[in-house]
C-alpha cells in the first residue's frame, strides 16, 4: 500500500468532515458525509478489512444520509432573509476551524513527530489466523445478540415517535 | 512503516477536532447529529489502523460491524427525538429550547 495514495485519501476525508459541516444546504450536508464514509470504505478495503468496508459502505453510506435527508424533509422550509442571516452567523462560527485543524496539522506533524516516532513500532505485527467471520460468530456471540437488541430497541423507539409525528 | 501509522493518527485527531469543534458551535439539532457521525467516522478509522497494526484485523473488523450497527441505531432514535421535539416546539434550534432551564 502506498503512502502517497493513503494522504490523498485522508487528505480527501478530513476535506469531506469540514465541507459536510460548514455546507448550509443539510442535503447537501448529508451527501458530503455519505461521500465521507465512502472514502472510509476504501480506506478499510485497502488496509484488507472488505467485511468492515462493504457494512460501511452499504450501511454509512447507503442508508444514514437517507435518514438525514428524511429528516431535513420533514421540517419547514426557512425564508430566504431567515438562511442569509444564518449563513452569515455560520460564517461567523466557523471561521476558526480552518486554523484550528492547520496550527494542530502543523504542530503533529512538524513538531510532535521527532518524539513520538521513537515510541511507535517499525514493523506491524504478524496477522492473526482468525478470520473475521470466525470471531464474530464464534468469540463474540454475546456481541450480536447485545446488537440485536439494539436494533430491536431502535425499531421499538422509532415507532413510539414516528408515531407521535404521524399522528400530529 | 511508523510513518504510515502517524499519517493516519494525525488524520483521526483532525476527525476528532472537526467533529468535537461542530459539536460545539452548532446550534441546529441535524448538524449535531452530523458532527456525531464525524466523532463515530473517527473512532471507526482508529479501529481499523490499530487493528491493522496489532495484527487482529479480524477482531478490528467484528468491534467496527458493533460500532456501525450502534452508530445506525443512535442516529436513527435521535432522529426520531429530534423530530418530536420539532413537532411539539416547531424549533431545531438548541437555543430555543429553554423550557427545562433551572
Amino acid at each position: 500500500m502506498s503512502l502517497p495514495v493513503i494522504i490523498v485519501l485522508l487528505v480527501s476525508l478530513v476535506a469531506c468532515a469540514i465541507l459536510c459541516i460548514v455546507c448550509p444546504n443539510l442535503i447537501k450536508a448529508a451527501l458530503w458525509m455519505a461521500g465521507m464514509s465512502a472514502i472510509l470504505a476504501l480506506i478499510m478495503f485497502l488496509l484488507g478489512a472488505p467485511l468492515a468496508a462493504a457494512f460501511e459502505l452499504s450501511v454509512c453510506a447507503g442508508l444514514i444520509p437517507v435518514i438525514f435527508i428524511s429528516a431535513s424533509s420533514m421540517t419547514k422550509i426557512t425564508s430566504r432573509e431567515e438562511q442569509e442571516e444564518k449563513r452569515k452567523e455560520r460564517h461567523r462560527r466557523f471561521v476558526y476551524l480552518p486554523f484550528l485543524l492547520i496550527t494542530l496539522g502543523t504542530v503533529l506533524l512538524f513538531v510532535l513527530w521527532p518524539h513520538v516516532s521513537v515510541l511507535l513500532p517499525d514493523t506491524f505485527l504478524t496477522p492473526g489466523s482468525a478470520t473475521a467471520q470466525q470471531i464474530l460468530w464464534n468469540r463474540r456471540q454475546v456481541d450480536l445478540v447485545g446488537q440485536i437488541v439494539i436494533i430491536l430497541v431502535g425499531v421499538y423507539a422509532d415507532i413510539v415517535f414516528f408515531k407521535g409525528v404521524r399522528e400530529k | 512503516m511508523n510513518v504510515l501509522f502517524y499519517v493516519f493518527l494525525v488524520a483521526v485527531a483532525l476527525l476528532l477536532t472537526t467533529g468535537i469543534y461542530c459539536l460545539i458551535a452548532s446550534h441546529n439539532f441535524v448538524r449535531i447529529l452530523l458532527s456525531i457521525e464525524i466523532l463515530a467516522k473517527a473512532t471507526t478509522l482508529l479501529m481499523i489502523v490499530v487493528g491493522y497494526v496489532s495484527g487482529h484485523m479480524a477482531q478490528a473488523q467484528a468491534y467496527v460491524l458493533t460500532i456501525i450497527v450502534i452508530e445506525v441505531v443512535l442516529l436513527v432514535v435521535a432522529t426520531g427525538l429530534v423530530l418530536g421535539i420539532y413537532r411539539d416546539t416547531d424549533v431545531l434550534d438548541t437555543r430555543k429550547l429553554r423550557n427545562l432551564k433551572g
